[in-house]
C-alpha cells in the first residue's frame, strides 16, 4: 500500500447532556506520500475530531473511539502501545499546526525558550536518547543542544523570519500574528515529520498575509516531501494549497477527489451547493435551504438527505457506500451528479 | 437596487479619530492614528462597501460615525445635519435613524431577558406607542426577518446561533433606521449560513429602505453586496469608486495587491503569482507621505515626500501619484 495514513471506518462519539452524540461516523480518509489534503467542511462537522483522533488527542473522558482503524506507516495508531505513540509518532513523525497563532505560545517565555523545549523532546537527533530516565532527570546534552539551534536557525531563514538569532530571544507578543504562524510552520517541521496536521492555520489572518502564509507552507512541505492534512472551512484556501479534497458533512465525509475535479466536477449534491454558496462575481446569492442536523440524533442513513434534492427512500434507508467516479474520485452518493 | 445619483444620507469629511498612547506612568506619548483625515458619502438607498486588512481603522471609522467614540477632527453630517459632537436627548433622537450592527447581533442580546423584553425595549425607549401598538410592531418585525411568533416567549438560549442572530436584527429594525453599519457581519461564518444571512440582509434593504454601511475584510462579499466601495489603509482612504469598475480595473497599487491575494477557484493559485510582501506598518509611526509606499512596487523618492491627495481617476477616486 503506498498511503501514508489510512483512517478506516472511524466512530467517534462524544456524550453530552442531551445524549450521545455520533460525530465521526465511519469516516474513511487516505493520505499518500507527500500529499496536501484538504479536508473541508461547515463548522460542527467533526473536521477537528477526525484531526484529533489522529493525534490521539481526544479530550479526557470526552471523545471515545467506538470503533475504525487508524493505519500510519503499518501500524494502527489506535491500538499501539500509548507510550510508543508519543514517543515516536505525536509531535515527531505527525506534527500539528494550530490554528490561532495568538494562544498557542506561553506570553511569558522567549520564542527561543519554547522553541528549544520542544527540540529538547522531539529533536530528530535525540531519538531513544536516555530511554529509561524518568522525564525529569533527563538532561539535554551540550553537543546535540548545539546542533538542534543550528537546525532551529536554518528553518527560521527558510521560514523567511527576519535575524533569527535575535528573533530566539524575544517574546512572543513581540511579533505579528503572521511572523508568529511562521513560528509555528517552522516548529511543526523541525521533528522532521512524515504528515503535517494543519487545522485552520490562516483563518485568524487578514488575506495578504494568508497568501503570503500558504505560499511558504506549500514550498516547505513539497521541497521535504512532508505530507500535509489541511482542514478548513474556506473553499478558496483549499484551492490554494490542496492536492486533493475531502469534503465532510455532519460527521459523514461525502466526496474525495484531485482538486481540479473536486471544483469543477462536483459529484455529490452537497458539494455543488457549498460551491453554489460562495459569492459570485455576478452578485446572485445562493444558500442552502434547511439547517446542519443535530449530532444526536442525526437523520439516518445519508446526513444530508433532508436538505437534498435527490433524496430517495434509499438514501434515507442506509449510508451508500465510497465509489469511485473516475480514477481518483470517489463518492459516497446513490445519485452521484453528472452520472445522469 | 440604488437610484444612482440618491441624494448623500451621511457625509463625512476630514474625519479623524486619534487614540492616545500612554507610557506606563499614564503619562501620553503620542497618538495614534486609527482614521485619519476620512471623507465620503453614503448615498441613501445604497450599501457602501468599507473593505481594508485588520488594523486599518475601518471599524474606528464606523464607530466613530455612530457616536460610539468623538472624532478628534472633522465632520459627520447625517441628513445634512451635524451630528458629530451631539450630546445627550439630542445625540439619542439621532440613534434611532442611526444603527450600528455588531459581528454577532445575536450577543448582544440579555440571556435573562425574553425576546419579547427584547425586542420592546428599544420601542419604550425611544418611541411612545401604547403597549398594544408595541406588540404590533414587534410582530411585523419578526415576521419579516422570517421567525415565528411564538419565538416571543422564548429565552436566548431556547434558539439557535442563526435565530439568535435574527432576534438581534430585528431588535435593531424595531426603530426603523435610515442607515446600519453593519461591522463585520460575516467573519467566521460558513458559506453557506454566510449565504443565507446575506440574502436576509438584502430583502430586509428591499422591505425596510435600508442604507447600509458595510464594513468587511471579505472582498467576494463586498463585491457581492455593495453598489460602492471604499478601501481604507492604515486610516486612510486610497481608492473608492463603483464596486463593478473597482474591482474591474483597481487603480490604487494596494488594492491591486489585495484584490490578488485572494484565491480565486478555478483560477490561477494566487500562492504562486503573488508578490506582495511584508506587513502592514504600527499604525504607531505609520510612514510620511504615501503610507503604502513602504510595500508599494511603484514607491519613488516622491511617495516618502509628498502625501498623495485622493483625487478623481477614471470614474472613482484614488490617492496615488501614479494611478
Amino acid at each position: 500500500m503506498s498511503e501514508l495514513l489510512s483512517v478506516r471506518e472511524l466512530e467517534v462519539e462524544f456524550p453530552t447532556d442531551q445524549g450521545v452524540a455520533r460525530v465521526l461516523d465511519r469516516i474513511s480518509l487516505d493520505i499518500g506520500h507527500g500529499e496536501v489534503v484538504g479536508l473541508v467542511g461547515e463548522s460542527g462537522c467533526g473536521k477537528t475530531t477526525l484531526a484529533r483522533t489522529i493525534l490521539g488527542i481526544l479530550p479526557l473522558g470526552g471523545g471515545l473511539v467506538r470503533g475504525g482503524e487508524v493505519h500510519f506507516k503499518g501500524r494502527d495508531l489506535l491500538r499501539e502501545d500509548p507510550r510508543v505513540v508519543n514517543d515516536e509518532v505525536r509531535g515527531r513523525a505527525i506534527t500539528f499546526i494550530p490554528q490561532d497563532p495568538f494562544s498557542s505560545f506561553s506570553p511569558l517565555f522567549t520564542v527561543g525558550a519554547q522553541i528549544m523545549d520542544l527540540m529538547k523532546w522531539k529533536s530528530p537527533r535525540g531519538r531513544g536518547e536516555g530511554r529509561g530516565w524518568p522525564p525529569l532527570l533527563r538532561g539535554y546534552p551540550r553537543r546535540r543542544r548545539r546542533a538542534d539551534r543550528e537546525a532551529v536557525l536554518d528553518i527560521l531563514r527558510a521560514a523567511q523570519i527576519p535575524e533569527p538569532e535575535r528573533a530566539l530571544g524575544r517574546l512572543p507578543h513581540e511579533f505579528s500574528g503572521g511572523q508568529r504562524q511562521r513560528f509555528m510552520i517552522a516548529m511543526a517541521l523541525l521533528p522532521r515529520p512524515d504528515l503535517i496536521i494543519a487545522d485552520e492555520p490562516t483563518t485568524a489572518l487578514d488575506v495578504t498575509i494568508q497568501a503570503q502564509i500558504l505560499r511558504l507552507l506549500r514550498e516547505l512541505v513539497k521541497e521535504r516531501g512532508v505530507s500535509v492534512l489541511f482542514t478548513t472551512h474556506d473553499l478558496g484556501t483549499a484551492h490554494e494549497i490542496c492536492d486533493r479534497v475531502v469534503v465532510m458533512y455532519a460527521g459523514q465525509e461525502m466526496e474525495s477527489a484531485p482538486s481540479d475535479d473536486f471544483f469543477h466536477r462536483p459529484a455529490h449534491p452537497y458539494t455543488r451547493r457549498l460551491l453554489e454558496s460562495l459569492p459570485g462575481a455576478d452578485g446572485e446569492i445562493r444558500d442552502i435551504p434547511g439547517e446542519v442536523p443535530s449530532l444526536v440524533a442525526p437523520p439516518p442513513g445519508c446526513r444530508f438527505h433532508p436538505r437534498c434534492d435527490f433524496a430517495t427512500a434509499e438514501c434515507r434507508a442506509r449510508r451508500p457506500e465510497a465509489h469511485a467516479v473516475e480514477g481518483e474520485h470517489r463518492v459516497r452518493c446513490y445519485h452521484p451528479l453528472g452520472a445522469r | 437596487m440604488s437610484t444612482g445619483a440618491g441624494t448623500p444620507l451621511l457625509e463625512v469629511a476630514d474625519l479623524a479619530h486619534y487614540f492616545p498612547m500612554r507610557n506606563a506612568f499614564g503619562r501620553r506619548t503620542g497618538w495614534l492614528r486609527a482614521v485619519d483625515g476620512v471623507s465620503l458619502a453614503v448615498r441613501s438607498g445604497e450599501t457602501l462597501g468599507l473593505v481594508g486588512e485588520s488594523g486599518c481603522g475601518k471599524s474606528t471609522l464606523g464607530k466613530t460615525v455612530m457616536g460610539i467614540y468623538t472624532p478628534t477632527a472633522g465632520e459627520i453630517r447625517f441628513l445634512g445635519r451635524e451630528i458629530g459632537r451631539l450630546r445627550g436627548r439630542e445625540r439619542r433622537k439621532v440613534a434611532r435613524d442611526l444603527q450600528y450592527v455588531y459581528q454577532d447581533p445575536g450577543a448582544s442580546l440579555d440571556p435573562r431577558w425574553k425576546i419579547k423584553r427584547s425586542l420592546h425595549e428599544p420601542l419604550q425607549i425611544h418611541t411612545t406607542l401604547s403597549r398594544a401598538e408595541r406588540e404590533a410592531e414587534v410582530q411585523a418585525i419578526l415576521r419579516a426577518v422570517g421567525l415565528p411568533g411564538a419565538h416571543l416567549d422564548l429565552y436566548p438560549h431556547e434558539l439557535s446561533g442563526g435565530q439568535q442572530r435574527r432576534v438581534g436584527l430585528s431588535r435593531i429594525l424595531t426603530l426603523r433606521p435610515r442607515l446600519i453599519i453593519l461591522d463585520e457581519p460575516t467573519s467566521g461564518l460558513d458559506v453557506s449560513v454566510q449565504a443565507s444571512v446575506l440574502k436576509l440582509f438584502r430583502r430586509l434593504q428591499e422591505t425596510f429602505a435600508l442604507t447600509y454601511l458595510f464594513i468587511s475584510h471579505d472582498l467576494a462579499v463586498v463585491r457581492a453586496m455593495c453598489q460602492r466601495v471604499a478601501v481604507m489603509y492604515l486610516g486612510k482612504i486610497v481608492e473608492l469608486g463603483e464596486a463593478a469598475r473597482l474591482f474591474a480595473t483597481p487603480r490604487h497599487p494596494y488594492t491591486q495587491s489585495l484584490l490578488a491575494a485572494v484565491p480565486r477557484i478555478g483560477g490561477p493559485r494566487v500562492t504562486q503569482a503573488f508578490a506582495l510582501e511584508g506587513e502592514p506598518p504600527n499604525p504607531r509611526d505609520a510612514p510620511s507621505g504615501c503610507r503604502f509606499r513602504t510595500r508599494c512596487p511603484l514607491a519613488r523618492d516622491l511617495c516618502a515626500a509628498e502625501e498623495p491627495p485622493l483625487r478623481p481617476v477614471g470614474g472613482g477616486l484614488v490617492a496615488c501619484h501614479f494611478a
